[in-house]
């Protein structure tokens, strides 16, 4: 499999954006030499331009390999994710051996099950065999302090970090008719709305930022940001229709639907966060953080994008 | 593809420790590589503690660093002693008074007098509850015995949770490895001064690592 025509041009054109921010950035580092006040905000800003530019060259790379690498590249994310998740997470020796299965039996059952395309276990591994499993082996630990907060976790962390993320190469396996072998653009389409959604909205609130959404969540989310933010990410998707199998209203609304619940995936990520009172995931990815940080939206807004075109389209 | 100095296998085994356990190296009061040896003194809770610090320092002071390590459980079957002997260097020490020889801190000096530095577990054994227990005196004598050498406190954190006492496998968590300013022994401290001040030195260094 190699990149579709339309594919190459919207690797193009992500190019040409992050040669602008590129350049952006190394003007405000001028800039800011003589304001040392500024210079945290551009150095953070640098970085992660620089991080973008190595996310997308990631993403053209596992494009072009096509769907058995995707396979293995969303399964290293979801495991990057999922360690962060539980190193966030306390969790005691009782839970070692549910921990051990969940890392190495579950998150590569789920991708392999993505392998063979066999949907309907798919749909159910985690939700159903992982929930019944998991409680079961912990029992064994003989363990009862705080059995359904660890037993909670471990399976909320498996949800958001697997079941959800593992939705994404699944969109490569949609035959809509009409479309055939451009699956590929589903992923891609799906992918830079949510993730320009993020960036607009750092963009706007950076910019028009007053009024907080949610000051106890996540202090630097603000009103402007989020109706910028997801509003210019959904024209982008509207902009993108003739990439997509949907009508112009249909991706505008689609892609709505997936930068609001994008960032509420992040606002969640982010209370959590709070509240284990952590500030990032990790240190991964230079600038955003850790997996998690860069992916908290993606988490929520992939398993309904997937449905929804799944039972629409399909 | 090994770093200078380390053999293909100890980067092999550094690499995969790092890949599991994503490895940060914190450098909080002292710089990654000094002019002089070290003794490298840290908590301990799993058996892949003096595997991370050793990995999370750099390849070149890794080749010139040997943890210590028990006889008794390194000597016990032919692949871990030749884990610890071909891949890690160790030096082994008999930990039981009954069957000891001579002194291990002979050894000790004279890996020092050497120029290369060591790595050691105060506490003597591997914490089941993830508490810092009390510092063996060892520390103390070798502090005397080699009063030149700089002695490196060292947080290990997450490492009982990676790999628990009496698990065998591992789960792979983020490890952070926080390295402090050195402990000196003052001219005629007390050994139990000395010791908890040591240990001190060593839980302090988990409130640096604690997030804002």
């Amino acid at each position: 499999m190699h990149l579709t025509p339309q594919t190459q041009h919207l690797f193009l054109g992500i190019l040409a954006v992050l040669a602008v921010a590129s350049v952006t950035g190394w003007i405000l580092k001028r800039r800011a030499a003589a304001r040392p006040a500024m210079q945290p905000v551009v150095a953070n800003l640098v970085a992660r331009v620089n991080a973008w530019w190595v996310m997308a060259g990631v993403l053209a790379g596992t494009l072009a390999l096509g769907f058995h690498a995707a396979v293995i590249v969303f399964g290293l994310i979801s495991f990057f994710a999922l360690r962060e998740f539980i190193t966030a997470t306390p969790t005691t020796m009782a839970d070692h051996r549910a921990l051990f299965w969940s890392f190495f039996v579950i998150l590569p059952g789920q991708f392999f099950l993505v392998w063979i395309q066999w949907y309907g276990l798919f749909a159910i591994f985690i939700p159903v065999y992982a929930f019944v499993f998991l409680p079961i082996r912990m029992t064994m630990a003989g363990d009862c302090k705080g059995f359904l907060e660890r037993t909670a976790r471990l399976q909320w962390g498996l949800m958001v970090c697997v079941f959800f993320i593992s939705h994404l190469p699944m969109l490569l396996t949609l035959r809509i008719p009409g479309f055939e072998g451009r699956s590929s653009q589903l992923l891609l389409f799906l992918i830079l709305v949510v993730q320009s959604s993020d960036v607009l909205q750092y963009i706007w609130g950076k910019m028009l930022g007053r009024r907080k959404v949610a000051p106890v969540l996540s202090p630097s989310k603000t009103w402007e940001g989020l109706v910028g933010g997801v509003l210019s990410a959904s024209l982008l998707g509207l902009a993108l229709t003739g990439f997509t199998p949907f009508r112009w209203w249909e991706a505008f609304g689609l892609s709505l639907l997936a930068t609001l619940l994008g960032f509420f995936g992040g606002l969640v990520m982010s209370a959590i966060k709070r509240d284990r009172g952590i500030k990032d995931w990790g240190h991964m990815i230079q600038g955003h953080g850790g997996m998690m940080d860069r992916i908290d939206s993606l988490c929520f807004s992939a398993p309904l994008f997937f449905h929804i075109v799944r039972h629409g389209w399909t | 593809m090994s770093s200078p100095g380390n053999t293909p296998v100890q980067s092999l085994v550094a690499g995969i420790v790092k890949l599991i356990t994503g490895i940060r190296a914190v450098w909080h009061g002292c710089p990654p590589a000094g002019s002089r040896p070290r003794v490298y003194f840290a908590n301990h809770g799993s058996h892949l503690d003096f595997v991370a610090l050793w990995s999370a320092l750099d390849a070149a002071q890794r080749h010139r660093t040997r943890p210590v390590a028990a006889r008794d459980f390194w000597d016990a079957t032919s692949l871990r002693r030749w884990m610890a002997c071909a891949v890690f260097r160790a030096l082994l020490i008999n930990r039981d008074k009954a069957t000891r020889q001579d002194n291990p801190l002979r050894g000790m000096v004279e890996v020092l007098e050497q120029g290369e530095s060591l790595i050691l577990f105060p506490e003597g054994t591997r914490s089941l509850t993830g508490e810092t227990g009390a510092f063996k005196a060892g520390l103390y004598h070798l502090a005397k015995a080699a009063p030149d050498i700089e002695f490196v406190p060292v947080f290990l954190e997450n490492l009982n949770r990676i790999l628990p006492k009496g698990e065998m496998l591992p789960i792979p968590l983020l490890t952070t490895v926080v390295f402090g300013a050195p402990v000196t022994l003052q001219p005629q401290e007390p050994r139990e001064a000395y010791l908890e001040r040591a240990r001190h030195a060593v839980l302090a260094l988990r409130q640096w690592n604690q997030p804002a």
